[in-house]
């Protein structure tokens, strides 16, 4: 049995750099599973858009796998416990987020026996159900973007089934430093995620899938083509693409692989492609044929500040710390823990912080800060260079400091992905990403705040309009007695009169 | 020389009389693009409809700058901000606001305490305040623009305004 040979016939990336990997030291041991915690933390919020609605109470003994909060409105994805226990809080804990530092979390107090939900009936070979239904079960389970950008998988399946699609693309490509936890997943459980990559094609109906891995790892790229051996699936083709980071950027990709650009402000569909995370196709095959939903994940603790970096798998919601301790605890050089990989993840000061669906990497970092102050930009060009979506940051940063809106638009800010590349070469030490961050929150801000004023203007001039009618109504109504009373003559008139005369001096005979 | 140099002066003088006066009447004359103007001008204002600046309404304000040259620095809840961009647009000079700028706030009715007299109904702007005769009423957040003008007509004093965030 020979595994088919990787294809390298590829597309341009502009611009981006070759990183220290970083990835030995977490890649000696194989996956190792964190024993289930005491206590449990789920934010309500761990995906794009709107936070999840709390379906249990405080005091409520809850099955593993069964549904803690459901989805809410239209965007947005259901939590199931991770173990069995007894909810005993909802109240906001500390967690890893760009934006404030605290959220609402569900608590669960674990009882240890991980005592799960009997196995609902329907869980059968995928292939029988309707992809509506399939991508409908999809939403269910839970299920989140797994690379990081956790964004709710079956609204992501809802959209691309109404685009024509052509190629199913498979994101093994873990482009950014020290993390390794796709290539771990996919050297151990290549079956499940070739797995989910045909539940994906069925319930899209595609008939071509690209499995990308870097040219990094090798281990992952022999698994994943021995699987695809066994599963002879002629749908299913492996590329190798080469370590360039962030290659593993979906719009990046999906220009490596196929040589189409995804339009400005466009996705994927745009272009005929879905992408997938490895990580998420697996959970998917997990869910619908095994009726796991998505309770844990693999991700990597490693860093000089870790004593045994490895992989693990836990479940959603163990604490950072409790994970840091089973990988042997903090080494002396430990000063900076970093939720996510050192270009895009997030500093954080307490290891208090939940395992979430986002989170790939526990990164503990012996230095706190980039070397370097902050000095003018001196217009070298170098971050233009290194641009992957090909932007100007100079020009970006130029207008963000001068607070110009309109420029920033057209300059393309809104394209930005936040790699961090033009931080990492920026000759005069400019936080270029931060900025841009800052200002795109601005930008958002103030198209709220127009969108909030349109509204107004609507609705006064609409309250305008209907009093203006009413008052014609009125008029009209006015108009017409009056025509009435004309009508009726001037006796009429009188009588009326001395009607309302006797109704006021009831004791005056006439 | 001299005549050419005393003709060459007298033909641009001509010239630039009549294209002046011609230019003049038609100004006089042809109607302006006002309503345009009044457009650009509601667009940027913020549409909170708080009468605030004296007129009543966003609309109105955009056309008394146009019409009847009213200061631009008369809206409070545009702040700064849209004094600068009038400023732009119009060719202006630059006004600090005639008032502070205040927090942006939005109205709170005193559940306890309000009588269901549909007063403060009535005098929303933007119909952010829901309630039948002799019912509580209540104020749509979302849609509430924080104009304050509830207030005043409640005769139990129970709408207050609560700053947003």
């Amino acid at each position: 049995m020979s595994s088919p040979a990787a294809t390298y016939d590829l597309g341009k990336l502009h611009g981006g750099l070759r990183l220290a990997a970083n990835k030995a030291e977490s890649t000696v041991m194989s996956i190792q599973e964190v024993p289930v915690p005491d206590q449990l933390v789920l934010p309500i919020a761990q995906h794009v858009g709107e936070p999840a609605h709390p379906v249990v109470g405080i005091g409520e003994h809850v099955f593993k796998g069964q549904l803690l909060a459901e989805s809410y409105r239209s965007l947005s994805a259901p939590i199931h416990a991770p173990s069995s226990g007894k909810v005993v809080a909802i109240e906001p804990w500390p967690v890893s987020r760009r934006y404030g530092n605290k959220a609402p979390c569900i608590v669960i107090e674990c009882d240890g026996d991980d005592r799960a939900l009997p196995l609902p009936e329907d869980i059968g070979p995928f292939n029988t159900l309707e992809p509506d239904s399939l991508v409908q079960k999809i939403l269910q389970g839970g299920i989140v973007g797994l690379g990081g950008a956790v964004f709710p998988t079956g609204q992501k399946l809802m959209q691309a089934a109404s685009m024509p699609l052509e190629y199913l693309i498979l994101n093994g490509v873990e482009c950014e430093p020290y993390i390794s936890c796709d290539d771990l997943l996919m050297r151990e459980q290549a079956a499940e995620v070739l797995g989910g990559a045909q539940i994906l094609m069925h319930a899209l109906g595609l008939g071509q899938c690209y499995v990308v891995i870097e040219s990094d790892k090798p281990d992952a790229i022999g698994a994943i083509g021995d699987a695809m051996a066994i599963l002879d699936d002629s749908r299913i083709t492996l590329k190798q693409v080469p370590t360039i980071y962030p290659s593993g950027g979906e719009d990046q990709l999906v220009q490596l692989v196929t040589n189409r650009e995804v339009p400005s402000g466009g996705l994927p569909t745009d272009v005929g492609c879905v992408v997938q995370n490895v990580g998420t196709s697996a959970a998917i095959f997990r869910w619908i044929c095994e009726g796991e939903p998505l309770i844990s994940r693999v991700t990597t603790v490693t860093g000089p500040g870790v004593a045994t970096p490895m992989n693990v798998a836990a479940r959603i919601g163990t604490t950072v710390a409790d994970i840091i301790a089973f990988a042997g605890g903090y080494t002396e050089h430990a000063k900076q823990l970093i939720i996510g990989g050192p270009m895009c993840g997030k500093s954080v000061t307490t290891d208090r912080v939940p395992l979430v669906k986002a989170t790939n990497c526990v990164l503990v970092l012996n230095e706190t800060s980039r070397p370097g102050t902050e000095q003018p930009c001196i217009r070298c060009g170098e971050c233009a260079t290194v641009c992957p979506i090909q932007l100007l940051p100079q020009q970006l940063f130029w207008y963000a400091c001068a607070d110009n809106e309109a420029k920033l638009r057209s300059y393309g800010l809104t394209d930005c992905i936040e790699c961090g590349c033009c931080d990492l070469v920026c000759p005069s030490h400019i936080p270029l990403t931060a900025n841009f961050r800052n200002a795109k929150a601005r930008i958002q801000e103030l198209a709220d705040e127009k969108a909030r004023a349109e509204r107004a203007r609507l609705r006064f001039e609409s309250r305008n309009e209907r009093l203006e009618a009413e008052q014609q109504n009125r008029e009209a109504e006015l108009t017409l007695q009056k025509e009435a009373a004309l009508k009726a003559g001037p006796a009429a008139i009188e009588e009326i009169m001395r009607r309302q005369q006797k109704k006021q001096n009831p004791d005056q005979e006439d | 020389m001299w005549t050419s140099i005393i003709s060459a002066i007298l033909i641009i003088t001509g010239i630039a009389l009549v294209a002046g006066l011609l230019l003049g009447m038609a100004a006089r004359k042809l109607p302006g693009d006002s309503d345009q103007i009044v457009n650009q001008i509601n667009n940027l204002l913020p549409q909170t409809q708080c009468a605030q600046c004296g007129y009543p309404g966003c609309r109105p304000y955009a056309e008394a700058i146009v019409s009847a040259a009213a200061p631009i620095n008369l809206c409070p809840p545009g702040g700064d901000d849209t004094v600068q961009r009038l400023a732009d647009l119009l060719g202006r000079e630059i006004e600090p606001l005639a008032e502070g700028a205040p927090v942006a706030s939005v109205a709170l009715i005193n559940e306890a305490l309000c009588i269901g007299c549909t007063h403060c109904r009535d005098a929303c702007p933007v119909d952010a305040i829901t309630g039948a005769h002799q019912f509580m009423h209540t104020v749509i957040a979302a849609e509430c623009t924080g104009c304050e003008l509830c207030v005043p007509p409640c005769p139990v004093d129970c709408i207050s305004m609560v700053a947003v965030r």
